[in-house]
């Protein structure tokens, strides 16, 4: 069946307050899950991390219905899509994670270090995850990326060298025990986090 | 096939800060949002996930051990990208209310029965051609607080993932000739009228099922259209 060439995109709509039996059920909903906040499989390679955080909104009151997703390379720098024609199609690390924030707007995700995606000029970019963040409130998901603190590479980041010096520190999730990481997303406010129009 | 991505296609989608609906005052970002070219990061996506969609994950009206209540209904479509190309194999997930308006969720307190045969949840992935398809109850429109008698047209949540994570789509699908459609500002917060009528599903009658369902089609038309050859590097 052929369609006509569509006159634009379908518009976004919130996520709402509601999504969680659906998208996020977790053991709270009898829905089984699509996708979890674990993206490590017992043969995934790589160094295991854990990167938790709050979301804030502008009263810095924490978002207790916030839904957040990541993408990302594994630890060769390669993504689990044919697109990227390094893929692996055995690889058992997918690079897609999903959860929904707790009562107290808490948010993990157990997965690996990333290693180093290339930029169109085949520059390297510093290791980094891609996050979405979906709300009630938010007409449109938001993209930001979070770095770590301990990569060297992060100085010569083509992404984060477009941030404001002032504000990178919002990209970059601080080390805060072995293997784990802490990243909060403000909506507004002082320590609003850098997001980006792609 | 190298899809682009361009940022005129989001001049469909509502301004973050959309005061009538409230909530976005507080959750809307305040700074302007950085521009960067697209990297692999953001060119790629999650191709996978279909292993979750079980053979009758797509018909919401046979999970209960009974019939849930309500006026059933088809829903489909393509999933497309800007082209008018179906996506294949993408996972569509669905969320929404019963035929009384009301969630199965914890918070939602409206004072409207639960139905013990639905839980308004659903899955589907596309086919080679884009093509989905639901089966489900007609949900009823629901009182929220954000003004006076505030009531929200019905309406059925869609998420979808298309050939990038740029392409990633959250939406809500309305029906025809909705009343309440005046009075919804999350409905209103696409100001382009053209772009509203594109999250109206459309009554289908070819696909009607005689003394069974109503059908309405609504096709979901993601972002990413065909490079022109100045725009492969």
């Amino acid at each position: 069946m052929s369609n006509p060439r569509p006159d634009g995109v379908t518009p976004s709509q919130t996520v709402g307050p509601y999504f969680a039996y659906g998208l996020t059920p977790n053991g709270k909903y009898e829905w089984n899950d699509a996708f979890t906040g674990n993206l490590v499989t017992p043969d995934t390679s790589g160094d295991r991390i854990r990167v938790a955080g709050v979301v804030y909104d502008g009263d810095g009151a924490p978002i207790v219905d916030c839904m957040l997703e990541i993408w990302q390379a594994d630890a060769q720098g390669r993504f689990s899509d044919p697109q990227d024609k390094r893929a692996q199609p055995n690889n058992s690390f997918k690079g897609f994670g999903r959860v929904g924030t707790d009562g107290r707007g808490c948010f993990a995700f157990d997965t690996i270090k990333p290693g180093v995606v290339a930029d169109p000029d085949g520059k390297p970019q510093a290791p980094h995850i891609v996050l979405a963040v979906f709300a009630r409130g938010m007409l449109l998901h938001l993209y930001t990326r979070i770095y770590f603190e301990d990569e060297t590479a992060n100085a010569a980041d083509p992404v984060l060298a477009l941030v404001p010096a002032d504000r990178r520190a919002t990209l970059i999730a601080k080390r805060t025990g072995n293997g784990v990481y802490t990243f909060d997303v403000h909506l507004q406010g002082d320590k609003e986090t850098v997001f980006f129009d792609v | 096939m190298t899809l682009v991505y361009p940022l005129q296609s989001l001049a469909a989608h509502p301004a973050r800060l959309s005061p009538a609906y409230r909530s976005t005052v507080k959750r809307s970002p305040t700074k302007p949002l950085i521009p960067m070219r697209h990297t692999l990061s953001e060119l790629t996506g999650p191709v996978y996930g279909h292993e979750t969609v079980r053979e009758h994950d797509h018909d919401l009206t046979i999970q209960g051990k009974g019939e849930p209540i309500g006026e059933r209904i088809i829903v489909h479509g393509h999933v497309l990208d800007e082209d008018g190309r179906g996506v294949p194999n993408v996972l569509v997930e669905l969320w929404q209310a019963n035929a009384c308006g009301r969630y199965v969720h914890v918070v939602d307190q409206h004072p409207a029965p639960l139905d013990p045969n639905f839980t308004g949840a659903g899955r589907a992935q596309s086919d080679a051609g884009g093509y989905y398809k639901f089966i489900t109850i007609k949900p009823g429109a629901y009182p929220w607080g954000n003004h006076h008698n505030a009531w929200r047209p019905a309406h059925i949540h869609f998420s979808v993932f298309g050939h990038s994570f740029v392409s990633r789509l959250v939406t809500q699908m309305y029906f025809p000739g909705d009343p309440l459609f005046p009075f919804d500002p999350i409905f209103n917060s696409v100001t382009d009228e053209k772009a509203r009528a594109r999250m109206i599903s459309s009554f289908d009658l070819d696909n009607t099922k005689p003394d069974w369902a109503l059908c309405y089609r609504f096709n979901i038309v993601l972002r990413g259209r065909n490079a022109t050859p100045m725009e492969i590097k």
